[in-house]
Formats: C-alpha cells, sequence, structure tokens
C-alpha cells in the first residue's frame, strides 16, 4: 500500500550573535514571528550557517523555567534539559532539535548554552556582566546581580555603545586579544544590546560605595572573579577544563580592576 | 615510619598559577580551590614517583624550616585533604604518570605579575 506523504512547510530565521550564525527551523509562522521580534538586530540574512536546530513546539506538560538546567554529554551528542524544554545537539554534524512550548525564553536559554559550549573550546566565554564600546573599545562591568550591572549600563553616556546589561559575549581574537559582541541577552534595562563588537580593553569588577574610584585587582583575585561569573552549565570534564583555562588567559592578557561606583554619570568619566 | 607514600597530581583537575596564588579546578561539580604555599609545593612536585617523606625533606623543610618530622606529619594529613577533595592521588605505590594531571611548569612563566595595574 503507498504511503501517504504529507509535505510539511518549514520556515527558518537566522540568529547570528557573536558572529556565529544559528539557524532556526520550525513550521509555526506564528512563532517564526515571535522569534522575529524578540532578535530583531541579530536576525541576519546570511545563507550559510554554522549550526542548525529543529525547533519543535510541544504543548504543555512541559513544567516552567525554574527547574535546574542540565547539560550532559554523551554517545556524541549534547542533551540540554530545563522545565520548560529539552534539546539535543550533535556536534559533528552541527544539527539539533529543540522540544519546548512556543515562548521566547526557552530558545533563549537554548542560545546561551549552545554558545557557550561553541565558545569554551575557542577560549571565549559568556559572562555576567553589562559591556559598552567607548572609543572604539570595549569594556566589560561584572558582577552578581544588584551589584550594578543595569545602573551602570543607564549611566552610560550617549557616546557609549550599549552591547548588553546583563551576559556578555567574549571571543578571543588570534592569540594576543579579546573581542566583546552585543547580544540579544537583556536584564532589568529589558533592551537588547546593539549588533556591534570592539576589542576589550578592560574588565570592570563592580561594587557600589560612597564615591567613584578604580582600585587594582590581584591577577588570582581577577581569575577568581571571573569564573564566579562565567556562565557554565556542562557537566563534563573537558569542558570544565576548558572554561577554566579560558579565564586564565583572559586575566592575564586583559586588565582587570575593581570599580567602586555611587548611581552617578559621573562614573564614566573614569572609563575609556 | 616505614611505609613510603607517593602522590600525584589528579588528571580530573585543571590547574594555574595565577601571581603568587595556584587555582585549581575540579573537573567533577567545576569546584574551585586555592592552594596555599605548602599545598602548592606538594602539588607541583607530585609526579607519583617521588615518595611523600622526599619531597617534605627536599621542598618543604627547606622553604618553611620546620622539623622533618612535624614536616612529614602536616604534609601526610594535608596530602589526604587534597585526596579527599579530589585533587590528589595517593598510594602506597609509585604512581603512573599517565594518570597524573599535566605539570603547571608552563604556565608558571605567565605568573610574574603580581597586581594588576
Amino acid at each position: 500500500m503507498p504511503g501517504l506523504a504529507v509535505q510539511v512547510e518549514r520556515y527558518s530565521v537566522v540568529i547570528a550573535i557573536g558572529g556565529i550564525p544559528v539557524r532556526l527551523n520550525t513550521t509555526d509562522t506564528a512563532f517564526l514571528e515571535l522569534l522575529q521580534n524578540r532578535y530583531a538586530g541579530f536576525v541576519s540574512e546570511e545563507d550559510s550557517t554554522e549550526y542548525d536546530f529543529d525547533v519543535e513546539l510541544t504543548p504543555p506538560p512541559f513544567t516552567g523555567a525554574d527547574t535546574d538546567v542540565r547539560v550532559t554529554y554523551g554517545a556524541g551528542r549534547w542533551l540540554l534539559r530545563r522545565g520548560d524544554f529539552r534539546a539535543e545537539w550533535e556536534p559533528a554534524t552541527r544539527r539539533g532539535s529543540i522540544h519546548q512550548t512556543a515562548n521566547p525564553y526557552s530558545i533563549d536559554a537554548v542560545l546561551r548554552i549552545v554558545h557557550t559550549l561553541v565558545l569554551a573550546k575557542q577560549g571565549g566565554f559568556l559572562l555576567h556582566s553589562a559591556s559598552a564600546i567607548r572609543n572604539g573599545k570595549a569594556f566589560l562591568f561584572a558582577g552578581v546581580s544588584g551589584a550594578g550591572k543595569t545602573t551602570i549600563s543607564r549611566l552610560a553616556p550617549a557616546d557609549a555603545t550599549l552591547l548588553t546589561d546583563e551576559i556578555s559575549y567574549v571571543r578571543k581574537h588570534n592569540d594576543d586579544g579579546y573581542v566583546a559582541f552585543g547580544t540579544p541577552f537583556t536584564g532589568e534595562l529589558a533592551k537588547l544590546g546593539e549588533n556591534a563588537s570592539a576589542p576589550v580593553a578592560a574588565l570592570y569588577l563592580l561594587a557600589q560605595g560612597p564615591e567613584n574610584r578604580i582600585d587594582p585587582v590581584t591577577v588570582a583575585d581577577a581569575g577568581r572573579e571571573l569564573l564566579a561569573n562565567m556562565l557554565f552549565f556542562a557537566e563534563d570534564q573537558e569542558m570544565v577544563h576548558w572554561a577554566f583555562q579560558a579565564a586564565c588567559d583572559f586575566v592575564h592578557r586583559v586588565p582587570v580592576h575593581r570599580l567602586t561606583f555611587v548611581p552617578d554619570a559621573r562614573v564614566w568619566e573614569l572609563i575609556g | 615510619m616505614n611505609r613510603k607514600l607517593y602522590v600525584a597530581r589528579s588528571p580530573r583537575i585543571a590547574a594555574r598559577m595565577l601571581g603568587e596564588e595556584m587555582l585549581v579546578m575540579s573537573g567533577q561539580g567545576s569546584t574551585l580551590f586555592t592552594l596555599n604555599p605548602t599545598a602548592t609545593i606538594l602539588w607541583q612536585s607530585a609526579d607519583g614517583a617521588t615518595p611523600l617523606d622526599e619531597i617534605v625533606d627536599r621542598r618543604i623543610c627547606p622553604e618553611f624550616e620546620v622539623q622533618p618530622e612535624e614536616a612529614q606529619r602536616d604534609a601526610e594529613a594535608l596530602a589526604q585533604d587534597l585526596a579527599k577533595h579530589g585533587i590528589l592521588l595517593i598510594s602506597e605505590q609509585p604512581i603512573s604518570t599517565q594518570s597524573i594531571a599535566k605539570p603547571v611548569a608552563s604556565v608558571q612563566q605567565q605568573a610574574q605579575e603580581k597586581v594588576r595595574p
């Protein structure tokens, strides 16, 4: 008996963050539109992509996003799981699939995880930090929630290009430097970063205090604090090693300072 | 004490000297440790072939000017503690070099800078 073949129309959007284009395929036009709006400014017209994911929209029972994320590797593929999504990704074929409900938060988490995995072996990383370009140079402002990432972003002068108020994207450039890229990953400011990039000139470890000042930081403290603020998900020994070496390399090559500031735009007089 | 103890760096550990501090990170659980000066010497000397008492005599006693017996006792306790955290391997037999983490000498040259400007 001849089979009944059903041709399902698939739609794609290419999202390029950090110069790495990722194609997301879906059969749902409403979800496609949601992605195009969510990642406006990072949607690429490029046809060739580095990674390809089929997004399968699933009705609940997926639970919320408040459960712990688990990222494990086995049998040649990464498995990414959280209450609100389940994704697989095969590095060898550069293809994967994502099962989630129709919301932008799950895909956001998957993209962050995939980029951390891709960057780790290249000596790059995602960092809990705001970042901005000024005078052609990128500055990172790292800190835990409440340290002042959103505040320093709000205080940025008109001549600064805000790359993100929440999650910075850092790639190693040749052997001697790093480049920061804008990301669509937002914090309290809820404003997408600019899709721009510049060489990293300095990392500031944020602290709020009674005056604006910059203090030196030992290279060991810089390493510890950088590691504490790096986004890292994989339960994988090799990836932990890559991330550790990436942090150590970074603090040997990029100046790291402690930036204490009051919520006052004059702090930017010290930057750049 | 007649028994010999051998110590080796765990291959599950990533380590770098940053400034004057040795940072080690466990591959399982992503736990970060900062080694004190004695633990750093122990880690650097833990080649799996040199007995612990020899490491104490040659590296630890001259560095900290302590009595050999006391130093040996402390070093053994420290080695046990590091082993408990998965940082060192301990055996009464020499430990194969295949199970030892890469030496950190290659990165110590990067550790000259103590304080960032």
